[in-house]
C-alpha cells in the first residue's frame, strides 16, 4: 500500500507526521520547523494557482509546493 | 551635515570605550532589528531589506555609564544547517565570544522558538530570552509563564513588547546583571538525548578532551557534530578553534566503534541526525506546553479570515492587483506637486546663480556649463526622483510590515514555478515599479543563488517610478489623444496597464529562458512563512524607509547624474562645423533608429538618459527644439504637437513605450547589480537583455507595421 502524503489531505483536516523523505536540504529545512515524527499537520490554505499550499502546524503558517509536500508522509 | 558628523564621532569614541559585547539572535521576523533600532537609538543604518539581515549588523549604546556593543545577528530558524545566514549567526554565536547572548523569541509561537533557544544552550551558558511581541500574544489570549520559562531553562528570561521602548529596561537591566556576571547560572538547561545517543556523544567527548583543551560545553556540542557528520560545520570549527577533526585518527576511531555500536541498535547515521533534531524539537513542544497557556484554542482565526479572502482562488490575484494600482497611483498623482514645488526651488536659485556668475565675471562657457549642465540635471534628477520615492517606499513598506508581502508571493508561487524560479520575485517585481535599484537588492530575500540571480538580471523588465509618467505621457498624447473626453484617460490607462502586463509576461519568459540556457537549474523548494498579521509601525515605517531606501538610492542617482550633466551639456553645445555632436550622433543612430521606427534624436535620448529614466523625453524635446539645455514642460498638449511636427506617428509613440520598458538599466541599477552580484560580467548581462529584447521587439512592431499599413 502507497503511503499517505500531506497532499492528500483536504483542507482543514489535520494529518500526523510520520517521516519526510527526499533530499536533504529541504528536509533538514522542515525538521527545523519543527516538522518531526508526530506533529499534527493541516492544510489551511491553497494559492489562487492551486500550489502552493499553506499549512499549519505548530502554530505556524507554512507555504509548501506539491513537490515537497510529497515527500511529507502521514501515518 | 553636522549631525551625521556627530553621530559618527559618538560611535568612534563609543568604539574604543566599549566593554561588553551583546548577540542579539533568533527567528525571522521577531522583532530583532526594533530591538536594535530601539537600543542603538536608531543610529545604525541596519541594511534591513523586506525583513532580512543579511549580515550582521553592529552598533553601540550606553546604558548606566558602561558602553555595550550589540551585534545582530541574521534571524534564522536555526543554526544546524548550511544556509549562509545560519552559517553567520552560528559562527559569530560559537566564536564571536560575545559576553551575553540575547536570543529574541515570538510570544505568539513560542514553541517553535524554543527549538533556536535550546539549539543555543547547547553552544553558550551565558544567554538570556527575550520574549518579544507579548502585546501580540495578549490580543490573541496567549498567556506565558515568564518565570516557569527560567526556571525550567535556568536563563534569565525577560517579557518585553518591542516597539514599546520603555518595556525594554528590564531587557537591559538583566543585560547588564549577565554581563557582569551578576546573573547567577548554576547549570543551564541541557537537552538529553536518548541514552545510546549520550553514551556515543560522551566517547567522542573524551576523545576530544584528552586531543584539545576546550571548554566543557563546546566540546560535547562539537563532539555531536562529529557524529551527525556535517563536514562543512566541522571545518568551521577546525578553522575557528585550530584544531582537527575531520581526518583526525583517533577521532575517527573512536566515532567508527561508537556508529558501528549505534547501528546495532538499529540507528543508523542519518537517523541519528534525524532523532537528534527530533529530541530538541520535543523537548521545546513539552517546554512550550509548561509554560504557555492558550485561552482560545483559535487564536489565529482572525488572521485565517483575513487570509482565506486575500488568497482566495477567485479575490487574491484581484485584490493583489488593486493594492499595487492604489500604490502606483498614489504615488504618481501624489508626487505631482512635491515635484514642482522642487522644480520651482531648484529654478530660483538656478536663477540667482546665473546672476551670481555674471556678477564675478566667470566666463559664459563656464557658467553655462556648469549651471545649465552640471547643476540643472543634478537638481532635476533630484526633483523626478526624490518625491516619488519617499511616497512610495514608506507605502510599500507598510504593507511589509502588515505581513501582506509574503502572500503575494504566495498567490503567484504558481506561475514562477512554471519559469523555473520563485513566487518571492514576484515581490522584488513589486519592489522595482518602484525603484529597480531597490527591486535589485530586495533580490536577498531570494534564498537559491540561481534564482536570485534571474530575479536580479530581470527586475529591470518591469517600469520603475522613473518610466511610469513617461510612459503615461506618451500613451495619454497618442492613443488616448485620438479620442477625447472621459474615454481617454481610461485607454491611456488600459494602454499603461497593457504595457504592465507586458513587463510581467517578458519577466517570466525571460526567467524561463535563463533557467534554460545560461543559469540552468530546477526551481528550489520554496518553503516560505506565512507570518501573522501585525499592526505596522507607522513612524519606524517613515524613518527605515526615507532613510535605508530613498537618501541611499538618491546618494546614488546623484553621483551619476552631475557627470552626467555635463556630458549631456557637452554633447548639445559643442560642435564640428555647425552641428552639435548631439546631431552627428543622432545622424549616426539613425539607420539603426529607423529599422526600429525610431529616430536618432529618441535613440540618443534614452543613451544619454542612462543616469535617470526621468530624462529621456527632457533630452528629446531639448534635440527637438535645439535648445541647449533640458527642457521641462508640463502642458501634454504641447508636447504631442512638438513630437507630431517631429515626426512621430502611433508607430512612433508603440515603440517608445515598448523600448522605454525593455532598455538597458539605469546607470544606478547597474551599479547595484554590480554590488549584489559581485561582478560587472553580471551588470554587462542585465545590460544587454533588455536591450536586445527592446530592438528586436521594436523592429517587429515596425516591420508588421509597415506590412500592413503599407
Amino acid at each position: 500500500m502507497k503511503e499517505k502524503t500531506v497532499n492528500e489531505l483536504k483542507l482543514g483536516e489535520i494529518g500526523i507526521v510520520n517521516n519526510i523523505i527526499g533530499e536533504e536540504g529541504i528536509k533538514r529545512r522542515l525538521l527545523d520547523l519543527g516538522l518531526i515524527e508526530g506533529t499534527n499537520i493541516k492544510p489551511v490554505l491553497v494559492s489562487p494557482s492551486g500550489d502552493p499550499r499553506a499549512f499549519e502546524f505548530r502554530g505556524s503558517l507554512i507555504a509548501i509546493r506539491k513537490e515537497d509536500a510529497k515527500n511529507i508522509k502521514i501515518k | 551635515m553636522s549631525k551625521i558628523e556627530k553621530l559618527s564621532t559618538k560611535q568612534k569614541e563609543a568604539k574604543t570605550k566599549c566593554v561588553h559585547t551583546i548577540a542579539l539572535a533568533g527567528n525571522p521576523n521577531v522583532g530583532k532589528s526594533t530591538i536594535f533600532n530601539n537600543l542603538t537609538g536608531m543610529n545604525q543604518h541596519t541594511g534591513n531589506w523586506t525583513g532580512k539581515t543579511v549580515a550582521n549588523a553592529t552598533g553601540y549604546f550606553e546604558y548606566r555609564g558602561e558602553t555595550y556593543k550589540i551585534v545582530d545577528i541574521p534571524g534564522t530558524y536555526s543554526i544546524m544547517s548550511h544556509s549562509e545566514e545560519e552559517e553567520i549567526a552560528r559562527n559569530y554565536i560559537c566564536f564571536g565570544n560575545p559576553d551575553s547572548t540575547i536570543v529574541v523569541v515570538d510570544a505568539t509561537s513560542l514553541e517553535r522558538n524554543l527549538n533556536l533557544v535550546l539549539q543555543i544552550t547547547e553552544i553558550t551558558d551565558n544567554l538570556i530570552v527575550c520574549v518579544n511581541l507579548l502585546d501580540e500574544a495578549k490580543k490573541k489570549k496567549i498567556t506565558i509563564d515568564l518565570e516557569k520559562l527560567s526556571k525550567i531553562l535556568k536563563v534569565p528570561v525577560v517579557g518585553v513588547t518591542a516597539r514599546n521602548k520603555k518595556t525594554l529596561n528590564s531587557l537591559l537591566k538583566v543585560m547588564r546583571n549577565a554581563c557582569e556576571g551578576k546573573e547567577k547560572i548554576n547549570q543551564i538547561y541541557q537537552i538529553q538525548y536518548q541514552e545510546k545517543i549520550e553514551k556515543a556523544i560522551e566517547q567522542v567527548k573524551q576523545i576530544i578532551n584528552k586531543q584539545y583543551k576546550i571548554q566543557e560545553k563546546l566540546a560535547r556540542w562539537i563532539s555531536i557534530k562529529v557524529l551527525d557528520g556535517e563536514e562543512h560545520i566541522l571545518k568551521e570549527i577546525e578553522k575557528q578553534l585550530q584544531i582537527q577533526l575531520i581526518n583526525n585518527t583517533e577521532i575517527d576511531k573512536v566515532k567508527k566503534e561508537v556508529l558501528k555500536a549505534l547501528e546495532k541498535e538499529g540507528i543508523y547515521q542519518e537517523e541519528l541526525k534525524e532523532r537528534i533534531v527530533a529530541t530538541i524539537v520535543k523537548d521545546a513542544e513539552e517546554i512550550g506546553k509548561k509554560v504557555c497557556k492558550f485561552e482560545k484554542e483559535d487564536y489565529a482565526n482572525r488572521d485565517r479570515k483575513i487570509d482565506k479572502i486575500l488568497t482566495s482562488k477567485k479575490y487574491g490575484i484581484p485584490i493583489m492587483i488593486v493594492f499595487l494600482l492604489l500604490i502606483f497611483w498614489i504615488t504618481i498623482v501624489g508626487a505631482n506637486y512635491p515635484s514642482q514645488f522642487l522644480f520651482s526651488v531648484f529654478g530660483s536659485i538656478q536663477e540667482k546663480l546665473i546672476e551670481f556668475a555674471t556678477y564675478i565675471h566667470c566666463p559664459e562657457w563656464l557658467s553655462n556649463m556648469l549651471i545649465l549642465g552640471v547643476y540643472q540635471t543634478l537638481t532635476w534628477v533630484i526633483s523626478v526622483m526624490l518625491p516619488p520615492m519617499a511616497i512610495f517606499f514608506p507605502l510599500f513598506t507598510i504593507l511589509e510590515d502588515l505581513g501582506y508581502l509574503p502572500r503575494i508571493a504566495f498567490n503567484m508561487d504558481g506561475f514562477f514555478k512554471k519559469a523555473c524560479c520563485s513566487g518571492k520575485q514576484m515581490i522584488t517585481m513589486c519592489m522595482g515599479f518602484g525603484c529597480n535599484s531597490c527591486g535589485v537588492t530586495g533580490c536577498r530575500i531570494i534564498d537559491s543563488p540561481r534564482e536570485r540571480l534571474i530575479a536580479i538580471l530581470t527586475n529591470n523588465f518591469v517600469p520603475c517610478n522613473g518610466r511610469f509618467p513617461f510612459l503615461i505621457t506618451i500613451a495619454t498624447i497618442f492613443i488616448a489623444g485620438t479620442i477625447g473626453g472621459i474615454g481617454a484617460s481610461i485607454v491611456s490607462t488600459i494602454a499603461v496597464i497593457f504595457v504592465i502586463i507586458l513587463g510581467i509576461i517578458m519577466t517570466l519568459v525571460i526567467s524561463k529562458i535563463l533557467s534554460k540556457t545560461i543559469l540552468k537549474g530546477m526551481p528550489s523548494s520554496f518553503v516560505l512563512e506565512l507570518p501573522p498579521y501585525r499592526k505596522p509601525q507607522f513612524l519606524k515605517v517613515l524613518v527605515r524607509s526615507i532613510f535605508d531606501r530613498t537618501i541611499f538610492i538618491l546618494g546614488r542617482a546623484i553621483a551619476v547624474a552631475a557627470p552626467a550633466g555635463l556630458v549631456i551639456w557637452l554633447f548639445a553645445n559643442i560642435g564640428i562645423q555647425g552641428e552639435s555632436l548631439l546631431t552627428i550622433i543622432a545622424n549616426f543612430l539613425d539607420p539603426l533608429a529607423n529599422l526600429m521606427g525610431l529616430d536618432g534624436y529618441i535613440l540618443t535620448a534614452f543613451i544619454l538618459g542612462i543616469p535617470a529614466n526621468e530624462i529621456v523625453l527632457p533630452i528629446i524635446l531639448m534635440c527637438y527644439m535645439q535648445g541647449t539645455s533640458l527642457v521641462n514642460m508640463e502642458d501634454t498638449f504641447v508636447i504631442g504637437e512638438i513630437l507630431r511636427q517631429n515626426g512621430w506617428t502611433i508607430l512612433t509613440a508603440i515603440n517608445v513605450m515598448l523600448f522605454t520598458l525593455f532598455h538597458f538599466p539605469c546607470a544606478t541599477t547597474l551599479l547595484t547589480i554590480k554590488k549584489e552580484t559581485g561582478s560587472w560580467k553580471w551588470s554587462a548581462i542585465s545590460f544587454l537583455i533588455p536591450t536586445v529584447c527592446g530592438i528586436v521587439l521594436c523592429m517587429l512592431t515596425t516591420l508588421v507595421y509597415h506590412v500592413f499599413c503599407l
